[in-house]
């Protein structure tokens, strides 16, 4: 399958990508890693005229820690995510998460900025991020913002950037003594889209969970919170009682579709099972447990 | 229809054509370059046997367009063997039947040279791991894991001889 015809820009330099973006306007689509965009173009669900590949700007790949913050660059791409000394040390559920996306050919190319700004309730990185309450920078000729994770998914495939605006990078809070995370998910196969997966970001404080995020994957039309899982969860000590209360609560606020990986009834469970098993993980890693 | 020379050193070769900037990286290497073991198998990124090496990396060249690999190294299996003598991951597959039809072998055996350059000595659940994005319809996957064990134990002993 061929994807339709488009003019490619390859800008050197962030401000000639931007001001390419401003000129050619909706007709154009930012090229990260390809991964999600290429094959969409090749079924012709996307036919831009232009693409502005960012493949060859310097310094929007990185990953460090820096005043309280674990900073991505939006083209880091999800092996390099994957291989990081400090996301494997310190940052477990994003660990989890970039250990299972798509398969390892695909994360070669792919990129986290690319993954979040598809705003595909499907991807994985969504949820993690809506977990671990990260906010994104976008860039635009007349300056930058902050937005936060929990405004950035904004519909079906539809974010809260602004025409004109490149997403460059991707901000994670640093996590505080007694924090812990964990990403489950469940798969046909590698490198197929999840049944449904859960992202947990918690912090175990005198036995009890003080505070808690979860997300959810490719259950709902948008990148969805489950805030009724982190209330079930919240002050509480781990119990089976808790995490069965967490898991039916996860089952009934997520809202999924039937298609070729289950049921809306046994995607809803599956996602109560998801939850209990990411929130288990994550509350023995907050207590030091690998 | 928009379209630009671009020179892609393929297999240690500069190899400049004029392309279609909708080429995908693939059509490329086959039509373009003439290079036929690079294989088309899903047209949908799943299958892995499009398989080649971008700056040493192990990527699917039919979700990447051409334009991009301008000024990239590409390693494709025709640039796997050196002076005529079979790479070690291609005697492990001839000796240990690592391939039935052999369509997936290319792509393979160049995601296994990323995996065996990263990790020289990987247990039996990484060489699972690192050809995941692989699908073999044949073999099961048994043989092709015992030939990439092979050769890490043939280039382990040649690393060994070199250095004595």
């Amino acid at each position: 399958m061929i994807p339709g015809a488009f003019t490619y820009h390859s800008p050197r330099t962030l401000e000639e990508a931007m001001a390419l973006l401003g000129n050619l306007g909706d007709d154009a689509k930012i090229l990260a890693g390809g991964q999600s965009l290429i094959p969409a173009m090749r079924f012709r669900l996307a036919m831009p005229e232009h693409l502005i590949d960012l493949g060859g700007l310097d310094g929007l790949a990185y990953v460090r820690e820096d005043a309280g913050f674990l900073r991505i660059g939006a083209m880091t791409r999800e092996a390099d995510l994957e291989a990081a000394t400090v996301v494997q040390q310190r940052y477990s559920l994003l660990a989890d998460t970039a250990h299972v996306i798509a398969d390892p050919l695909v994360r070669n190319l792919a990129t986290v900025g690319g993954n979040l700004a598809h705003a595909d309730p499907a991807n994985d990185h969504p949820a993690t991020m809506l977990a671990y309450a990260a906010e994104v920078e976008a860039r635009s000729p007349t300056g930058s913002r902050t937005i936060k994770i929990d405004d950035f998914f904004t519909g079906l495939f539809e974010n809260a950037l602004e025409p004109g605006e490149i997403l460059t990078e991707i901000r994670i809070p640093a996590p505080q003594p007694g924090a812990g995370g964990a990403y489950r998910k469940l798969e046909r196969k590698v490198g197929d889209y999840a049944v449904s997966a859960a992202a947990v970001q918690l912090r175990v404080q005198g036995g009890r969970v003080s505070a808690a995020r979860i997300g959810l994957t490719n259950v709902s039309p948008v990148p969805l919170r489950a805030t009724g899982a982190e209330q079930a969860i919240l002050g509480q000590a781990i119990t089976d009682d808790c995490l069965a209360a967490a898991a039916r609560a996860a089952s009934e606020e997520c809202d999924p579709s039937p298609d070729l990986r289950g049921s809306v009834a046994y995607k809803r469970d599956i996602t109560g099972v998801m939850v209990r098993r990411a929130i288990e993980k994550a509350a023995a890693r907050a207590g030091g447990a690998s | 229809m928009s379209k630009r020379m671009i020179t892609v050193d393929l297999n240690g070769e500069a190899t400049t054509r004029e392309v279609e900037d909708r080429t995908l990286l693939v059509h490329f290497i086959r039509e373009d370059a003439g290079l036929k073991g690079t294989h088309i198998g899903c047209d949908t990124t799943s299958c892995g046997a499009c398989t080649v090496l971008l700056d040493g990396r192990a990527i699917k060249s039919c979700t990447m367009f051409a334009v991009q690999a301008d000024g990239k190294q590409v390693e494709t299996i025709e640039g796997v063997a050196k002076d005529g003598a079979l790479h070690p991951l291609q005697e492990g597959f001839w000796e240990k039947h690592g391939l039935q039809c052999g369509y997936c072998t290319p792509g393979m055996i160049l995601s296994a040279k990323h995996l065996l350059e990263k990790n020289p000595d990987p247990t039996e659940d990484e060489i699972r791991w690192g050809i995941s994005g692989n699908l073999c319809r044949c073999t099961g996957y048994n043989k092709i894991v015992e030939a990439i064990q092979y050769a890490a134990k043939k280039s382990k002993a040649q690393d060994e001889e070199a250095a004595e």
